[in-house]
């Protein structure tokens, strides 16, 4: 649920050339943040709200600039200040108990709200509570409410229990939408809602998507063209961010498909922060957000490995696509409202293994890697029996390792390292015994 | 007249039968009952009751269960009482409950729905979900045909019938049972040297896994014996306790705040009990009557949005003025994000009208109450001294 700009820290090795992809993400990113930090000056006003369940095609309608405070901690977990945040929360009355991203989001409002180009994010005009797939967020903008004292819109999502979307669910959204969320919206943007117009950025969506999912899938190949984990997390980041229903975001989708067909072409792994991958030695599917206080340490322990992921379902998170999901200009209130129910932590579990086996399968990995985050429970709680069940489902090995977002208190490099040496000597043995039973 | 002793020692056995063998007797004593488990925080009772299953609350395992298996499922940052709740599954004290509901409380709970299907395919499980919005022809609408939709497959699984009629009597039946535990409530703060908080909470509990008939049967007898009996009044302060809707504090910690000098005068204990703030109407369409109860008269908690920020907090307010309380101890389950995420904004609320409070962590498990007693004591100390001050 990202985009990255690379910090000063996390700068890569000096023979790693960028892709245009890149390039293009990191200008979109600085003129993102340009945007955010000047919206006062220029009178634009602006909405927060989360990337699970992220309406960016909607808040577009309203001229909102779009402020995501994951984002924000995810930045400032990659430039290693949200160790600092979260310290800072706690001594402010928040339990270490609690999700990081909150406390990184609250620790930085309370030492001055920087944004990563050094300038002060704005208050937010209207915080758009799209509460989807995790009970934290009614808890988060319920505290930046607090604090701001402005509009706060909850749009709530119900959860796919069952496993699938009934029509009371969609109907429940579709009206919140139409008579609480969209007036609201315009009472405070003072712009008048355009159907039309949403259905223009729907349709932007969609072109982005088709992109998107053919760069995912692009990792069905051998060797993977693409590392769907550690790269994956940069190719989601201006869909999930603020840029889905942009021509940005066609042309960056469309560059980094032309990039990834000229890597299947040429028979090239994934780029690392080190160029190019070497031999692909082991194919893997992860569950789980990453840790990105140590982002870098944690994916050079795959890529020394000759370790690809190939499918990830935190790559999910702000929209499933890979199934056949698109928004759809010709029903826009639904199409929102199955985008919302769909996102990957909204599915139960039941819902969740399959997709994983699925992925196993298709992408014909080598097993799953779990990392599982103390702070989140809407994706943590339950991992250690989607773990079995994919184990037993596949007859792939599986590893849990533990860490956290952006609280560099619970990365233990050694540990992580350890666990996945051992993972791999499993694969390796798993191999060894399949072709021992062959022969 | 029985003596609230001999009610209290029935509600402590109850509680200390892992094994829920009243709720098995209720089971056998006719074939074909069926038996629906539900998690906090609320469930529509009524529901269950009027398709003539039994509704039998699952709390977790408290302080007595050894989690065998249940660690095996869940990771050292993740509250207990999913995973006494699994123990409990897995270990068979749950194997003739017919279903179970996991109420929209947080991602733990709703997780373990999925779980529950995953593990135990055969018991009817669903995720029982609540609007966030509370508009009648918006969140309204949306939540009643979440219980009809709840009530159809009830009768599908468990080859019940749900009809109005059913549902307009248990309605009835239930508003006498809230109507109780609200008496039990105030009685309690009007005169709580009678009814230490742990017996108040036993009876309560007790409700969890009896038919609702015959626990307000206790819940009056009890009422009756208290009014009666004389227990010796201390100098305790008054406080009311906070955060301990989901996983339960082990007996001997609401024991040990009052030991240590205070004086639980509200909780938010066992919210299933007493969700619905008012009796709901009989009258008319018995779903929309729950539906309505919902969303306009029913508790606030962490779990549950509140719009107005200027109401945000305001319940535990109005629970300390109400009960004249003079001070809050917040006492959380650790891991547990609603609680806890919730704590500073009812923390700033409290400052604001310069209501003194203290907060502590529990499990369900935990063993030493030193701490939280000196903690409480100190609290109590300084509350005495502030009023003489
Ligand atoms: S609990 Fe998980 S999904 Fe929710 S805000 Fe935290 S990291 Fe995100
Ligand atoms: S104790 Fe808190 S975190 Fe744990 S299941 Fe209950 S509400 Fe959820």
């Amino acid at each position: 649920m990202t985009e990255i700009t690379t910090s000063r820290a996390e700068r890569p090795a000096k023979d790693a050339v960028k892709d245009e992809s890149m390039l293009k993400q990191k200008a979109m990113m600085a003129g993102h943040y340009d945007r955010l930090t000047s919206a006062t000056e220029r009178g634009e006003k602006v909405c927060a709200t989360f990337v699970p369940g992220n309406l960016n095609e909607l808040i577009m309608c309203f001229d909102f600039a779009n402020n995501l405070p994951e984002v924000n901690a995810i930045q400032n977990g990659l430039r290693k200040k949200s160790g600092r945040y979260v310290m800072e929360s706690e001594k402010l009355g928040h339990s270490e108990d609690v999700c990081t991203y909150v406390k990184s989001d609250i620790g930085m409002m309370a030492m001055g709200n920087l944004a990563p180009n050094g300038k002060p994010l704005p208050s937010p005009d209207v915080l758009l509570l799209s509460y989807t797939g995790c009970f934290t967020f009614m808890k988060w903008f319920e505290l930046l409410r607090e604090q701001y004292q402005c509009e706060t819109i909850m749009l709530h999502t119900p959860y796919e229990g069952d496993g699938w979307v009934t029509e009371n669910m969609r109907n429940y959204m579709v009206k919140q939408l139409k008579e609480e969320v969209i007036p609201k919206l315009e009472r405070v943007s003072g712009v008048k809602f355009d159907i039309d117009r949403l259905r223009e950025n729907l349709k932007r969506s969609a072109v982005a998507e088709d992109d998107l999912v053919y760069v995912l899938q692009s990792a069905k190949n051998k060797p993977s063209p693409i590392d769907a984990y550690f790269g994956g997390i940069y190719y989601i980041g201006p869909i999930f961010g603020a840029f889905r229903g942009t021509d940005d975001a066609i042309d960056y989708y469309r560059t980094l498909r032309a990039e990834v067909q000229d890597r299947l072409d040429n028979g090239r792994g994934p780029v690392t922060p080190e160029g190019d991958m070497g031999e692909e030695k082991y194919r893997l599917v992860t569950e789980g957000p990453p840790n990105y206080t140590s982002f870098r340490d944690f994916w050079k322990m795959f890529y020394d490995e000759g370790a690809v992921v190939v499918a990830s379902s935190y790559t999910k998170v702000g929209g499933v696509y890979d199934f056949g999901f698109r928004h759809d200009p010709e029903r826009p209130l639904e199409s929102l409202a199955e985008y919302c129910l769909g996102v990957y932590t909204n599915r139960s579990l039941p819902q969740r293994v399959d997709m994983l086996v699925d992925y196993v399968n298709e992408y014909e990995a080598d097993g799953l890697l779990i990392n599982s985050i103390k702070s989140c429970n809407s994706f943590s709680a339950g991992q250690l029996l989607i773990m079995r069940e994919v184990e037993k489902r596949t007859g792939k090995p599986a590893a849990f390792v533990e860490s956290d977002l952006v609280d560099p208190r619970y990365f233990s490099a050694a540990n992580i390292k350890n666990r996945m040496e051992s993972y791999f000597q499993m694969v390796d043995q798993k191999r060894a015994g399949v072709k021992g039973a062959a022969a | 007249m029985k003596n609230s002793k001999d009610i209290i020692d029935r509600c402590q056995q109850l509680y200390e039968d892992l094994d829920f063998t009243a709720a098995r007797e209720w089971k056998a004593a006719e074939p074909g009952r069926k038996v629906i488990g539900y998690m906090p925080i609320y469930v529509p009772r009524e529901i269950l009751h009027a398709g003539g299953m039994l509704p039998l609350g699952i709390v977790g395992g408290g302080d007595q269960l050894e989690v065998i298996h249940g660690d095996a499922y869940y990771q050292s940052y993740i509250c207990r009482i999913p995973r006494s709740t699994i123990e409990l599954g897995v270990s068979g004290r749950l194997d003739f409950v017919d279903g179970m509901l996991f109420p929209s409380i947080c991602d733990v709970i709703r997780n373990l729905s999925g779980m529950w299907k995953l593990m135990f395919p055969d018991v009817y499980s669903r995720y029982f979900d609540v609007p966030q919005n509370y508009a009648d022809d918006i969140g309204g609408n949306y939540y009643k045909a979440e219980l009809k939709e709840l009530c159809e497959g009830l009768e599908d699984h468990c080859g019940v019938k749900i009809t109005d009629e059913a549902l307009r009597r248990s309605i009835a039946i239930y508003n006498e049972n809230r109507r109780l535990v609200r008496e039990v409530y105030e009685f309690r703060a009007l005169e709580p040297w009678k009814a230490p908080a742990s017996d108040v909470y036993l009876l309560i509990r007790a409700g969890l896994v009896l038919p609702v008939e015959e626990h307000s049967q206790m819940m009056q007898d009890w009422l009756a014996a208290v009014r009666h009996e004389d227990r010796p009044m201390r100098d305790n302060c008054r406080v009311v306790v906070t955060g301990l809707f989901c996983e339960q504090p082990p007996l001997n910690l609401i024991k040990s705040i009052e030991l240590s000098g205070c004086y639980i005068v509200d909780d938010d204990l066992l919210l299933v009990t007493r969700w619905l703030l008012g009796d709901v109407p009989i009258d008319g369409d018995p779903l929309g009557n729950l539906a309505d109860a919902f969303l306009h008269h029913s508790e606030s908690t962490a779990a549950k949005y509140e719009p107005d920020l200027k109401e945000k907090g305001q319940h535990l307010v109005r629970s300390v003025e109400k009960y004249g309380a003079e001070g809050v101890i917040f006492a959380s389950p650790s891991f547990c994000d609603p609680a806890l995420l919730d704590r500073p904004m009812l923390q700033h609320v409290l400052a604001d009208k310069n209501i003194p409070y203290i907060a502590f962590k529990y499990a369900e498990n935990s063993g030493q109450m030193q701490p939280i007693r000196e903690q409480a004591g100190t609290f109590a100390d300084s509350i005495k001294l502030w009023s003489e001050a």
